[in-house]
């Protein structure tokens, strides 16, 4: 969490926490998976965070607990100030909302298009049918949606148009927040763009803080104002996108920031030197949690965890900059 | 010199219950050796079927018919299906986008390996595994006589795949045929295995053709690309060349859609090209973009003829060269 | 990874299973109207004795007649009325240990695989408790103790004939409980019933359906099985079962009236095999669009 908070965030996490108990049969001991491990973060009204990982960081656990969907095993997230495991399902929908990476899964086959966009809305249980009907139907206009196609279901539309009614249905009951969850990883590049706009268009419109999950380290450029860095269960560096994308502190994020290819030809390919061992959550290492695989690894990093620098708009967590 | 892969007019129809679409419309690819030659398109392209229709895995009921498809000199229209198998694995390799299910969950690495080997060599079971295990360690798996004990689900994503390069190149094939190879994996795998695959096709002069939808990893890989869209190659040419004065309305759109980091303009929308790919099923009148083509006009009703735009540039659109050039 | 609807391509024998699909209704079809007018139709009632026309032959055969289609049995019942009140007795005892048994196995099964952790680990266990047992031998058991009735026979196979449902509904529940939209809805705000009712059910229902025509068949097989060996519905009722048991005697030289009632088993679970084949194939997704 940086310093300079002026405005109250709209959504906070303090040192969130979640491991999971993998069973292994009769024999063997279960094994623990730590996947979030000491998460702290903060969003601003109408900022859009992005967290950037790979698998294995912990990233959809982080978005599953800030959507009150899993139990943290330590640590509180609030929304609007108020602790999440407070609120009942009903008071937090009208607060954050989920938009899914695939859109074959995030849609109920059986049922039509607008039933599934009213489900938050009927969920209220405060609405008229009148009133649900006409909010569906402005929902589906707004995300671009011909409103005859409220009356289909699922498997009679696209890939992009199934992800405008997960951004519908997330949007119908008029959250604060909206957690994006790598939401188009799945779809094609012309429609991803589509897509992107229209997040964006809808931020500015209704006002909308967005927590975006992504691999895609341009889709977060494109997109957010701040970036958050998230390697095996913690985050390792924070800072705002500019910054973060021009001048990379922590040794992750500029591996991970020069793995990525550009349409560019002749560049080649980056040789990041991180060597092949690939981070396991089930076997954290000791000291600093990159240490296996950072070319810039010191003696202390394999026996001390670092020291979090925490400066006025950004954070990094290594022995570097200690 | 003969080209190591040669394909002209690949037509595949797959029946489905509404019709038959023509899921590739004449396709042509010429890939030498030591050459990558990129691929790109959406879903529904016809890519991916591009691809089995060379290798003649197409699902039973689709029909495929080409003017010519030659691997060097070996016409494949010509083998029957024993003879493909021979050729397949051997001379002849394919890698898919899923680690996790192009290998057979129920058997070790290294039975894998060496069954593929000992169908194409012969070998006895003990040259096969220590074959196997020297291939392992050239595609980078340290501890690869561990690694061949071990079944697939013990092993990572980047793993994995590492193993299917393994085994695809355990018979130093001529043609690779890599669909989507690293789509899968997180952003620092897939650089290490692309460069992986760089310098195996240098030691062996391999030929790969590199199917993908992602137009970063082909600028950064191939040295000839050709889009593919709705089942006919709409651009082809040298990758530089391409990148830098794109012709067809649809390789200017793709490129302007995708969000280049360190280049992003924030706040700025993307590029995005409206409307969905047409229905495959039946003819299709003129040229198949037009209804998406900001430069669409009468001319398109009639299908377009291929422009050639330099030696080995050529696009399949109405709009000539000059014209194709200067449009935003 | 697609933005248009292209459907998958179909495999070979779909001809073939579309076939089996419309063979399978048709017989299945041919008994439930049977059952249901057929009594009212023909002429004879199947518990009238009559010892003067014993063994009558059915028609295709030498010394029979029009009176009696298919011949009497060996106290003289027309023979195609009770076959045809024999069907009733086999659907509607099919009919009811399906609805019991998939009441129960399904409760069981979506009960485990929605809550997981204890609750599926005691639904587990109950589930391999009844695995243990032997169903003929337990459904003799019970039957000796409590007496044969049609009840009887519907409550005890009823009860022994969950297994399957409860081990699909778990399977099928489980797999949808993970999906995003049971998760979309559970961030909506949605109670857990509702997203069990609305959410889960009705996507694990067409396995279940395939599982229904299954144990429908099994039931009838099973009660005719309990019937031959005297333990099921209690005579003079014409099950098949206890028809096949009451011909037994007769079967080298009065073949038919072993055959007829056999063949009527055969074809009947043939039929609703068939049909479950085919549902399974007709619901079945098209593959991903």
């Amino acid at each position: 969490m940086t310093r300079t908070q002026a405005v109250a965030p709209i959504l906070e996490a303090r040192e969130l926490a979640r491991s999971f108990h993998v069973g292994q049969g009769m024999f063997a001991a279960p094994k623990t998976i730590t996947a979030v491990d000491g998460v702290s973060l903060s969003l601003r009204p109408g900022e859009v965070l992005g967290i950037v990982g790979e698998s294995g960081c912990g990233k959809t656990t982080l978005a599953r607990m800030l959507l009150g969907l899993i139990p943290p095993s330590a640590g509180e997230a609030r929304i609007d100030g108020r602790p999440i495991h407070t609120l009942g399902g009903r008071e937090r929908a009208r607060l954050i909302q989920p938009v899914f990476q695939d859109p074959y899964s995030s849609l109920n086959p059986r049922r039509r298009i607008r039933d599934i966009v009213a489900l938050p809305l009927v969920a209220q249980r405060g609405f008229r049918a009148r009133e649900i009907d006409r909010k569906v139907a402005a929902m589906l206009e707004r995300v671009g949606l011909a409103p005859e196609l409220g009356e289909r279901l699922p498997a009679q539309l696209s890939g992009g148009q199934r992800q405008r009614v997960a951004i519908a249905r997330a949007l119908v009951a008029e959250p604060k927040v909206v957690i994006c969850d790598e939401p188009t990883s799945a779809l094609d590049v012309s429609v991803q763009a589509q897509i992107l706009n229209l997040l964006d268009d809808l931020r500015r419109d209704l006002g909308l803080s967005y927590v975006l999950i992504s691999h895609n380290l341009a889709v977060v450029e494109h997109l957010a104002s701040r970036v958050a860095v998230m390697y095996l269960g913690r985050i390792v560096e924070e800072a705002p996108v500019e910054a973060l994308f021009a001048a990379p502190r922590h040794p992750y994020t500029r591996a991970l920031l020069a793995s990525v290819l550009t349409p560019e030809p002749g560049l080649g390919i980056p040789d990041v030197g991180l060597g092949t061992t690939l981070p396991d959550p089930t076997n954290v290492p000791a000291g600093c949690r990159f240490h296996p695989r950072c070319p810039q690894v010191m003696e202390t990093c394999r026996s001390v965890p670092p020291p979090r620098l925490v400066a006025a708009q950004d954070s990094v967590e290594c022995h570097l900059f200690a | 010199m003969t080209p190591v892969l040669t394909v002209e007019s690949l037509r595949v129809e797959i029946p489905v219950k509404s019709g038959l679409p023509r899921a590739v419309r004449g396709v042509d690819l010429a890939i030498g050796a030591g050459e990558t030659h990129g691929l790109v398109g959406e879903s529904g392209s016809g890519k991916s079927l591009t691809a089995l229709g060379i290798m003649g895995l197409l699902p039973p009921r689709a029909r495929r018919s080409a003017a010519r498809l030659r691997l060097g000199e070996v016409d494949l229209l010509a083998l029957g299906e024993r003879a493909m198998e021979d050729v397949r694995g051997d001379r002849i390799a394919m890698i898919f986008q899923e680690p996790m299910t192009s290998l057979n969950p129920a058997f070790t690495v290294g039975a894998q390996l060496s069954e593929t080997l000992r169908r194409h060599r012969k070998v006895t079971r003990g040259e096969a595994i220590a074959r196997a295990a020297g291939m392992l360690a050239r595609v980078g798996i340290s501890s690869p006589r561990t690694r061949l004990a071990q079944y697939p689900h013990q092993l990572s994503g980047g793993l994995r795949q590492r193993v299917m390069i393994a085994m695809a190149l355990l018979c130093e094939p001529k043609l690779l045929i890599a669909d989507e190879p690293t789509t899968a994996l997180d952003v620092t795998v897939q650089a290490q295995i692309l460069r992986l695959l760089a310098e195996l096709q240098r030691a062996m002069g391999l030929a790969i053709l590199l199917i993908t939808h992602d137009l970063s990893v082909v600028a950064r890989v191939a040295q000839r690309v050709s889009v593919m869209y709705a089942g006919e190659i709409v651009e082809t040419g040298e990758v530089a060349d391409v990148f830098a004065r794109p012709m067809h309305p649809y390789t200017r759109g793709l490129m302007s859609a995708v969000p280049v980091p360190g280049k992003v303009r924030r706040g700025a929308p993307l590029g995005t090209i409206a409307g969905v790919v047409p229905s495959l099923i039946g003819d299709i009148d003129g040229c198949a973009f037009r209804a998406r083509c900001p430069s669409a006009h009468d001319a398109c009703l009639r299908p377009p003829p291929v422009r050639g735009a330099g030696a080995t540039r050529s696009y399949r659109c109405h709009l000539l060269p000059e014209v194709a050039e200067a449009r935003p | 990874m697609t933005d248009h609807v292209l459907q998958a391509p179909i495999v070979l024998p779909r001809r073939l299973r579309q076939g089996g699909f419309a063979v399978g209704a048709a017989i299945v079809g041919v008994v439930i109207v049977a059952a249901l007018i057929g009594p009212a139709l023909i002429p004879h009632d199947p518990f009238v004795q009559d010892l003067l026309k014993r063994l009558v032959p059915p028609i295709w055969m030498e010394g029979g007649s029009a009176e009696h289609v298919l011949g009497t049995d060996q106290v003289g019942r027309d023979y195609l009325a009770r076959l045809v009140y024999g069907a009733r007795i086999s659907l509607l005892i099919g009919l009811s240990t399906v609805i019991v048994s998939g009441l129960i196995g399904t409760t069981l099964g979506v009960a485990g695989g929605f809550f997981g952790g204890r609750v599926d680990d005691i639904v587990t266990f109950v589930i391999t408790c009844r695995l243990a047992v032997p169903l003929i031998l337990m459904a003799l058991a019970v039957v000796s103790l409590v007496g044969s009735s049609l009840l009887v026979v519907v409550m005890t196979l009823g009860l022994l004939l969950w297994e399957r449902f409860a081990v699909v509904a778990r399977a099928t529940t489980a797999q949808v409980r993970n999906l995003d939209y049971v998760a979309a809805a559970r961030a909506a705000g949605c109670s857990r019933g509702y997203i069990l009712l609305r959410e889960v059910l009705p996507n694990i229902l067409n396995p279940l359906i395939v599982v229904a025509t299954l144990e429908m068949a099994l039931a009838i097989l099973l009660e005719a099985a309990l019937s031959f060996l005297g333990l099921g519905v209690p005579p003079p009722l014409p099950s098949w079962g206890l028809m096949i048991a009451e011909a037994r005697d007769y079967m080298f030289f009065q073949a038919w009236v072993i055959v007829i009632p056999g063949l009527a088993l055969l074809v009947f679970v043939l039929g609703i095999n068939l049909l479950g084949d085919g549902l399974r194939d007709l619901l079945a997704p098209e593959g991903r669009a």
